[in-house]
């Protein structure tokens, strides 16, 4: 070979072009802002019928899930997604659709070791650590607390 | 007989024909700017069936059945069949081909494996070991997906250096020497790590295989791109396409004239959502047999080098921190014996 690994590297890096930024951040922001539009817009409905605020916001996180399963399984979430980036991903809806999506895709190997088995491999990771990361808040919390905080 | 000429680079000078020819593609790749030239276009991915490894196996089953029947033979004729392609343990072929009592040669090299398989069946054909021998691949986007990467329907995003796999099949049945394409000589590609990491960037980690193996049949044959109508690689896209041609420059050869891409030519990269091109065994494999195959059969093209390219990797040993391999095969196809 003619060149060396660390230089093809560099080279290999000039050539692979990264992402429009400036095309897929505003699109993210706009995509991502509507969904929490929509997001508020359920609230206030919630709360306008006589709900607390409480419920109202597990009632938009279920409409908001729900609206979102619906669409990946239509095949339209992809679609949208493709433009949105972490404007789908980030909001309650990406979770959804990263559960929902390996739940159908391995529904062909049965319901236990296909969509049982693989519906979290995607979600999996935010679950885990996310329960780990109340685990060490709580314990912050809890030492802080003994000091009268 | 077939006889080495240099290291990897073997010349069949007994003479052998590529007899027939058929490609089966999916409804995205017959939207391509090559959609006319296929032999079967699905009108979705699926192909009424209920799996996405069925539907991959079908297509082969398709490639393999309409080269037989342009070829005006039945399946007794042919005396082996090379197959291979990308799901885990080479599934599609062996599925696919499981009703066809033939004995079978599975392969694996990737989305090199037109060329690999190729190469094998017109070795044997060199060496007489039979009347007709078949070369079969295919790759489809949806099991790829899954096996490679995420579920269909889940809302990731793909860099700009991603590729698509190609949804589709290949066939070709080689024979002794009856009528153009003729396979002259075949090199014999070798493990390359230009230690790409990136699972995303595969044409990156196929450019310097694409490289050695043009490069050292040229060498071999003491010839250069001049004096080719055209050298096509499989898979490399537009990442790998500029690597490879900035490789040769290096070497002062410009390769980059009689250069094309069989992942640039199957889809429009402006209106086809396709990043940096397409992929897959069925990329290559479908261009070669809808596309290349017919044009020196016409007489369009007289002398061409293919050579298609594979990443030797699995989602575990990337995930694992490891570099990927490239590989590529190739088969010299002319116009005269």
């Amino acid at each position: 070979m003619n060149i060396s690994k660390k230089e093809y590297a560099q080279l290999a890096n000039r050539y692979s072009a990264p992402s429009k930024l400036y095309i897929t951040v505003p699109k993210a922001f706009a995509i991502g802002g509507l969904i929490c539009c929509i997001g508020q817009f359920f609230t206030d409905l919630y709360l306008m019928i006589g709900n607390d605020i409480d419920t109202a916001s597990a009632y938009t996180s279920i409409t908001l899930v729900l609206i979102s399963a619906l669409l990946t399984g239509f095949g339209q979430y992809e679609r949208i997604a493709k433009h949105a980036g972490a404007g789908t991903l980030v909001p309650i809806t990406g979770f959804a659709n990263a559960v929902v999506s390996p739940a159908l895709e391995f529904k062909t190997e049965g319901y236990i070791l296909g969509t049982g088995a693989k519906m979290f491999i995607i979600a999996g990771p935010v679950i885990v650590y996310g329960i780990a990361a109340a685990f060490v808040y709580g314990i912050i919390l809890f030492i802080i607390s003994l000091f009268g905080g | 007989m077939a006889k080495l000429i240099s290291e990897g680079t073997i010349e069949l000078d007994r003479g052998v024909s590529v007899y027939s020819c058929a490609a089966a593609v999916g409804k995205m790749e017959s939207d391509g700017p090559l959609g006319n030239c296929f032999d079967y276009a699905a009108e979705g991915a699926e192909l009424g069936l209920t799996t996405w490894e069925k539907a991959e196996s079908t297509f082969q089953q398709y490639a393999f059945d309409i080269a037989l029947r342009k070829g005006k033979l039945i399946k007794e004729d042919i005396s082996f069949i090379f197959a291979g392609d990308l799901l885990n343990q080479c599934t599609g072929s062996a599925y696919g081909l499981r009703d066809t009592d033939i004995s079978f040669i599975g392969l694996y090299g990737a989305c090199s494996t037109m060329a690999e398989s190729l190469a094998m069946a017109s070795l044997f054909a060199d060496m007489r070991l039979g009347e007709y021998f078949a070369a079969v691949t295919s790759s489809h986007f949806c099991s790829a997906e899954r096996q490679f990467r995420f579920p269909i329907n889940y809302g990731g995003v793909r860099p700009p250096t991603a590729q698509w796999t190609a949804t589709g099949a290949g066939c070709c049945i080689t024979s002794v020497a009856e009528k153009p394409p003729y396979v002259k000589r075949v090199t014999i590609g070798k493990i390359t790590d230009m230690g790409i990491k990136d699972a995303n960037n595969m044409g990156a980690a196929m450019a310097g295989a694409a490289y050695d193996t043009i490069k050292r049949h040229l060498l071999a044959t003491k010839t250069t791109p001049d004096d080719y109508d055209v050298i096509y690689t499989g898979d490399l896209g537009q990442v790998g396409t500029d690597l490879m041609c900035e490789l040769f420059r290096r070497d002062g050869i410009e390769i980059e004239p009689k250069h094309k891409d069989c992942g640039l030519m199957l889809y429009d990269r402006e209106k086809q959502d396709v990043h940096a091109g397409g992929s897959g065994c069925g990329c290559s494999a479908s261009v070669l047999c809808g596309h290349i195959l017919p044009q020196i059969a016409e007489g369009k093209l007289h002398k061409v080098l293919f050579a298609a390219t594979g990443a030797l990797m699995s989602t575990t040993i990337v995930q694992q921190g490891e570099s990927i391999p490239g590989i590529s095969h190739l088969v010299e196809i002319s116009d005269t014996l």
